[in-house]
C-alpha cells in the first residue's frame, strides 16, 4: 500500500512555484521548463495554482527577513509529504548576497531542502534533471 | 433484500463507481493526450490520471477553519450524484421496468448537484479566492441552467409530455432520434455548451481561472477531497455525453453509441483547445442573450413538430 502511494507520488509530482525575492531569472527558467518545448507533462509534472495541491515547492531567490515568514507559511500550507527544491545558486547558498544586511542565510537553515539545483540561472534541462533525480531518490 | 443488493452492486461496481471511475479517468487522460498533441508535444502516459488520484488519496487532507463538515461532505456528495446518474441512465436504457415516473427530473437535479456542491464547499472554506470562484461558479450555473432546462422541456413536450427516461428513448425508437430535426440540432448544440460549462472546460473555466484566482473554487482543497472533485469531473466527462446520447441521439443500444460518443468527446476537446477563456459577463451574455432565445426558438419549432 505504501509502495503504491510512493509510486503514484513519483509519477505525478505537482509543483508550486515560490518566488522568494529573486532577480526573476530563475523564475523565467522555470517557466521555460514548463513550456511545450520541454513538455514536463511526460513525467506527470503539472504547475498548480495553490500550495494545497502541491507535492513539490520550487523555491527561488535569496531568502531575506521579509520573505522568510511567507515562505515558511507556504511550506506549512502544503500537504505532506512534499519535496522542497531550491533552484538557483541564491536559493542554495545565498550566492553574492552572503554578507547583506537583510539576508538571513540559505534555505536549508529553515526548511528541509531535498534537491539543490545550482546555476545563475540554471538551464531548464538542469531543472528537469534535478526533479527527476529527486524522484528517483524517493 | 435482493433488490437492495442489486442496487448496491450497480452503485459500486458495474454502471457505478468502479466502472465510471475507470472509464472517466481513461477519458480524461485521452483529453490531456489530445490537448498535448494539439500543442505539438508528447503528453502524459496512459496511467497518468490514475496516478494523480491515487497520489491525492495518499496525501494529507488539510481542513481549513470554517464549516468543516460541509467542506468534507461537498466533494463526496457531488461524486455520488454523478454515480447515481450513471446508474439511472443504465437502467433506463437496458432495464425499462426500472425506469420510474419522473426520473428525468431526478437526473436534472442530480446534474445540478456537482456545481452546487462546488459552491458550498468553496464557501465553507472561508478563503477569499475561493469565494470569488464560488460567486463566478454560481453566475455560470444560473447562466447555463436556463437554456438547458428549456431544451429539456422541449424534449419532454415532444414525447407527449412523458417524464420517464424510458418513454423518451422509446419515442426515439419509433419516430427516429430527436437529433435529426431542427429543434433536435438546437438541443444538441445547447447540451454541448452546457457540458463544456459544467465540466469547467476552457471557454468557461472562469470559476477556477488559474491565472487570476489561483485555483478558484478548489484553492483550499487537498488530499482525498480534491481527489473526489477530480473524480467527479472525470466521471462527468463520461456520464454527460451518455446523457446527451440517451436524450437526443436515440439512446444507448448498439455499437453505434461508440462513434456518437467519440464525436461528442472530440468536439468538446477541440472547443477546449481552440478557445480563450471568456469573462463571466461574456459567459452570462452568451448563455442568456445567445443560447436562451435559441432554446425558445427550438421550443416553438418543436410545437410544430419540426
Amino acid at each position: 500500500m505504501k509502495d503504491l502511494r510512493l509510486l503514484a507520488l513519483k509519477k505525478s509530482p505537482w509543483v508550486f512555484h515560490v518566488a522568494a525575492a529573486s532577480c526573476n531569472n530563475c523564475d523565467i527558467e522555470i517557466l521555460d521548463a514548463l513550456t511545450p518545448r520541454f513538455d514536463v507533462e511526460r513525467f506527470g509534472i503539472v504547475l498548480v495554482g495553490s500550495p494545497r495541491h502541491a507535492d513539490a515547492l520550487l523555491v527561488t531567490g535569496v531568502i531575506n527577513r521579509k520573505s522568510l515568514p511567507r515562505v515558511l507559511k507556504v511550506y506549512e500550507e502544503t500537504p505532506k509529504p512534499c519535496l522542497v527544491i531550491a533552484i538557483g545558486t541564491c536559493a542554495c547558498d545565498t550566492h553574492m548576497f552572503k554578507n547583506s544586511y537583510n539576508v538571513v542565510g540559505p534555505f536549508d537553515k529553515y526548511l528541509p531542502v531535498d534537491v539543490y539545483i545550482p546555476g545563475c540561472p540554471p538551464k531548464p534541462e538542469a531543472i528537469i534533471l534535478g526533479v527527476v533525480k529527486a524522484l528517483q531518490k524517493l | 433484500m435482493s433488490n437492495y443488493l442489486k442496487f448496491l452492486l450497480e452503485f459500486l461496481i458495474f454502471p457505478g463507481l468502479v466502472f465510471v471511475a475507470i472509464i472517466g479517468l481513461l477519458l480524461s487522460w485521452l483529453d490531456r493526450k489530445i490537448s498535448a498533441r494539439l500543442q505539438w508535444r508528447v503528453g502524459p502516459p496512459w496511467y497518468q490520471c490514475f496516478a494523480d488520484i491515487i497520489k491525492l488519496f495518499g496525501k494529507e487532507t488539510i481542513i481549513p477553519q470554517g464549516r468543516k463538515l460541509i467542506f468534507l461532505l461537498a466533494p463526496i456528495v457531488s461524486a455520488i450524484s454523478v454515480i447515481l446518474i450513471s446508474v439511472l441512465l443504465y437502467n433506463a436504457n437496458f432495464y425499462p421496468q426500472c425506469s420510474f415516473l419522473g426520473d428525468i427530473i431526478l437526473v436534472i437535479y442530480l446534474l445540478a448537484l456537482p456545481p452546487l456542491m462546488t459552491i458550498l464547499g468553496a464557501s465553507a472554506s472561508k478563503n477569499p479566492l475561493s469565494s470569488v470562484g464560488a460567486s463566478r461558479e454560481m453566475t455560470l450555473y444560473f447562466a447555463y441552467e436556463l437554456p438547458f432546462v428549456i431544451v429539456t422541456i422541449l424534449l419532454i413536450m415532444k414525447a407527449h409530455g412523458s417524464i420517464r427516461l424510458f418513454e423518451l428513448i422509446n419515442y426515439q425508437k419509433t419516430h427516429g432520434a430527436y437529433l435529426y430535426s431542427i429543434s433536435g440540432v438546437i438541443t444538441f448544440i445547447i447540451y454541448l455548451f452546457t457540458m463544456q460549462a459544467k465540466l469547467g472546460y476552457v471557454p468557461f473555466d472562469i470559476a477556477e481561472a488559474e491565472q487570476e484566482i489561483m485555483a478558484g473554487v478548489y484553492t483550499e482543497y487537498s488530499g482525498f477531497a480534491l481527489a473526489m472533485f477530480k473524480l467527479t469531473k472525470a466521471m462527468l466527462l463520461f456520464v454527460f455525453p451518455m446523457f446527451i446520447i440517451t436524450l437526443v441521439w436515440g439512446g444507448i443500444n448498439s455499437i453505434s453509441t461508440l462513434w456518437k460518443f467519440a464525436i461528442i468527446f472530440i468536439l468538446t476537446v477541440l472547443v477546449k483547445n481552440t478557445n480563450p477563456r471568456v469573462r463571466i459577463d461574456q459567459a452570462l451574455k452568451f448563455f442568456w442573450l445567445g443560447m436562451t432565445p435559441l432554446a425558445i426558438l427550438g421550443l416553438i419549432l418543436g410545437l410544430y413538430k419540426l
